[in-house]
């Protein structure tokens, strides 16, 4: 993991006494709401329905023991003893008071964690595969690059007043599992003929209300452009996107009305002036950072060991949670374990002091103090030796963390909604507690297999919807809460945005849509076809029909 | 307006800020101008000094060919929110090479001082209605950055590696 040094320490601190000072002019009426606003903003403090939300950064979803340990402690200490985790690798507080957030980040500091930048309309947390490092399937690590694109992005002068928020994402697998086709930058490590390594650039991706798939402007970048190139494309989204309309102010319109062609033209020379500069990487910077990402001290271990293989064969319940929570190592011997935060009746993502505590133990216990957050919600212990499995998934079953649906129907990534946002249409989370109450037979849940079920509680799509093989969208009919319902979307290589099926449901009525989606699915499926592989074979028409028909 | 910031201390002002073209001011007077006002000057007719005051989407290429010789530019912020004057401000500085006083005015308050003089502002006219020598603390707010920047060229990944 990276450590800060004592440069990073210091630009933190100042950080959060620049914000002591902006909490205290705002509260001693020096600053007015609208001018307090973005710059709370910009340290991931919104003004939510019951009290202040702070959204803290998890840089690329990594998280040691020591740095969690110190979150469960914010949750008892300020908050009401848990936390949430978002689709972009953060933890939220739902429940500090204004006035103790300039603590809150103190005691953070004292960790090397942050808000800077969870909000606002600057540069955001940068994302990435919550298995980099470890991932079977990995290419290229690209955790160094993130890190050089964290410290590029935090406090970036020029780019802290942009015409609306900004995320990027950067994937080093086969599969892309950091979905970079909805991002504002979407970067591929990849390697070209030549055997270099660079980046293939996307841009103007995001959902919202304009949902759309980002474009390749640079097939191959190499890697010590990064920030330079970077630097262009914020400067031209910086002097020409839209500043008149907040729901025209994302770089995917300005990508779409100049045509991605004549945008990367646009880059091309803007970057033409900044290429070579400064800020050109040498080896000998990314090897700086690529040392903080070396592999931890794994133990030459034989795969398949009998500690592993015996209760495998002798627990089906142990073998469910294997199959769906536990994922191949790189290293033989290791998987990686997801803690599901999936749990019926328990908010998708949201996580205990507790949790936490215990999280943060099996990470030194079992592996090597390290956790990752991943964009699905959940925990992830990276390192596990298949030998300690059955012990971890005891220890996970005790505090709630085992729910053997990772992947499946009911690990549904889900928004806050109108329990908790202003900004709601509808309320998410009873509803997707009811659809995982209709779906809490295991054996069922496993024979449909791996279904992504995405839910955002109003068109701000925060929960995903439009990538979700199967997608709710809350709405809002004459002050009541309805439900859309999307078919088709997917993230990763063959990202799609999901299409509406039709009218929308009342509450009661979306689990039994749900259930006749998912039974057509089963009588249509050719044999091995995933959910979506059907989904694309049949089209939306035969689920519309049977979801609409009229029942007698 | 005497709420200038300059050299990091709070001075007069010897400009005066000509925000439309149907203020009027003396041919003695040093102004700051509209771009387009700034165009159609005719030096000639004048005695004092002349500069221009540049929109956030102005179009520098009407400026290069007289970069050299501007005492003065100014940059417009409408809104503390709008970010497009910090591009322009490095594009003019690092770009085009301009080394004349950079003058910030609009929307300026404390909590943008520390970004502006990265990019290149050397003067920071504080709005009106906030105290100046309050503001000039904003200046200080950090010790360090991450990225190139017009007063520290090297970014901290260099120095970093350098060390
Ligand atoms: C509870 C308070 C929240 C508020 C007020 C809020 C507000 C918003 C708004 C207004 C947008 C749309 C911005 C745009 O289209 O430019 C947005 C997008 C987003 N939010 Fe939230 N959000 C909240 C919580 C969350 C949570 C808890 C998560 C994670 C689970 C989250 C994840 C996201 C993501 C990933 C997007 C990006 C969608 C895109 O790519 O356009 N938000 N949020
Ligand atoms: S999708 Fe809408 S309801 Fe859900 S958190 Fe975002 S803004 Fe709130």
């Amino acid at each position: 993991m990276y450590k800060y040094d004592e440069v990073d320490h210091r630009l933190v601190r100042e950080r959060v006494e620049q914000f002591r000072d902006q909490t205290r002019r705002y509260l001693a009426g020096e600053l007015s709401e609208d001018e307090f606003r973005p710059l709370r903003l910009m340290n991931g403090l919104y003004v939510q329905r019951h009290a202040p939300m702070l959204r803290v950064a998890i840089p690329y979803g990594h998280l040691s023991s020591t740095q969690l340990r110190k979150l469960s402690h914010i949750a008892r200490t300020y908050d009401r003893g848990y936390a949430h985790l978002t689709t972009r690798q953060n933890i939220q507080f739902n429940w500090p008071a204004l006035e103790r957030v300039p603590d809150i980040l103190a005691e953070l500091a004292e960790v090397e964690m942050h808000a800077i930048q969870t909000s606002g309309n600057c540069v955001r947390n940068t994302t990435t595969d919550a298995f980099a490092g470890v991932a079977a399937d990995e290419l290229i690590d690209g955790r160094a690059y993130c890190e050089i694109i964290r410290q590029w992005s935090t406090l970036h002068p020029e780019f802290a007043y942009l015409p609306r928020k900004f995320k990027i994402a950067v994937s080093g697998s086969a599969d892309d599992r950091a979905a970079t086709q909805v991002h504002d930058i979407g970067l591929h490590v990849v390697k070209n003929d030549a055997g270099e390594v660079g980046f293939k650039v996307i841009v103007g991706g995001g959902l919202g209300r304009t949902p759309l798939v980002g474009k390749t402007i640079r097939e191959f970048l190499p890697t010590r452009h990064l920030l330079t190139y970077l630097d262009a494309v914020l400067r031209v989204y910086n002097r020409f996107g839209r500043r008149d309309n907040k729901y025209k102010a994302r770089i995917k319109i300005l990508v779409q009305a100049l045509t991605p062609e004549a945008f990367a033209a646009k880059v091309e020379d803007e970057w033409a002036h900044l290429k070579d500069g400064p800020a050109t990487l040498r080896d000998e910077d990314v090897a700086h950072y690529a040392s903080f990402f070396t592999d931890p001290a794994y133990e030459p271990l034989a795969a398949n060991p009998d500690s592993f293989t015996g209760p495998l064969a002798s627990d089906a319940a142990f073998a469910k949670w294997v199959a769906r929570n536990t994922r191949s190592h790189k290293q033989g011997g290791y998987r990686s374990v997801v803690l599901s935060l999936k749990k019926t009746g328990v908010p998708p993502g949201d996580i205990t002091a507790e949790q936490m505590d215990a999280a943060a133990d099996w990470a030194d216990r079992f592996g090597f103090g390290e956790l990752r957050v991943a964009h699905e919600q959940n925990l992830i212990l990276p390192d596990v030796k298949e030998s300690d499995l059955y012990e971890v998934w005891q220890l996970a079953r005790q505090h709630g963390f085992a729910t053997p649906n990772v992947g499946l129907l009911t690990d549904i990534i889900c928004c806050p909604g109108g329990d908790f946002c202003s900004l709601a249409n509808a309320r998410s989370i009873p509803v997707a507690e009811a659809i995982q109450q209709k779906f809490d037979s295991l054996d069922y849940l496993f024979d449909l297999g791996d279904i992504d079920c995405n839910f955002s509680g109003c068109m701000n799509a925060c929960g995903h919807h439009h990538i979700g093989n199967i997608g709710i969208l809350g709405v809002d009919k004459n002050g009541e809460e309805w439900y859309q319902i999307t078919l088709g979307g997917s993230q990763g290589n063959q990202t799609a945005i999901g299409k509406v099926i039709g009218p929308s449901f009342a509450q009661a009525d979306v689990p039994l849509a749900f259930e006749k989606i998912m039974n057509l699915y089963v009588e249509q499926r050719l044999a091995g076809e995933r959910f979506i592989e059907t989904v694309r074979r049949i089209g939306l028409e035969p689920f519309k029909e049977r979801v609409y028909a009229k029942s007698h | 307006m005497q709420n200038l910031i300059k050299n990091d201390a709070v001075t007069e002002d010897a400009w005066r800020l000509i925000r439309s073209d149907e203020e009027s001011f003396g041919a003695a007077e040093d102004v700051i101008l509209p771009l387009a006002a700034w165009l159609a000057l005719d030096p000639a007719a004048r005695s004092g000094q002349a500069a221009p005051w540049l929109a956030p989407d102005a179009d520098l290429g009407l400026l290069l060919p007289v970069l050299a010789q501007l005492p003065l530019i100014a940059i417009d912020f409408p809104a503390f929110t709008d970010g497009r004057g910090y591009s322009l401000a490095r594009l003019l500085r690092e770009r085009y090479g301009y080394q004349g006083e950079l003058r910030a005015i609009g929307d300026v308050q404390r909590d943008q001082l520390a970004y502006m003089a990265q990019v290149g502002f050397t003067a920071f006219a504080i709005r009106d209605d906030r105290p100046a020598e309050a503001a000039l603390d904003g200046l200080r707010d950090f010790s360090d950055q991450y990225q190139a920047t017009v007063l520290q060229p090297e970014p901290l990944f260099k120095r970093r590696t350098q060390r």
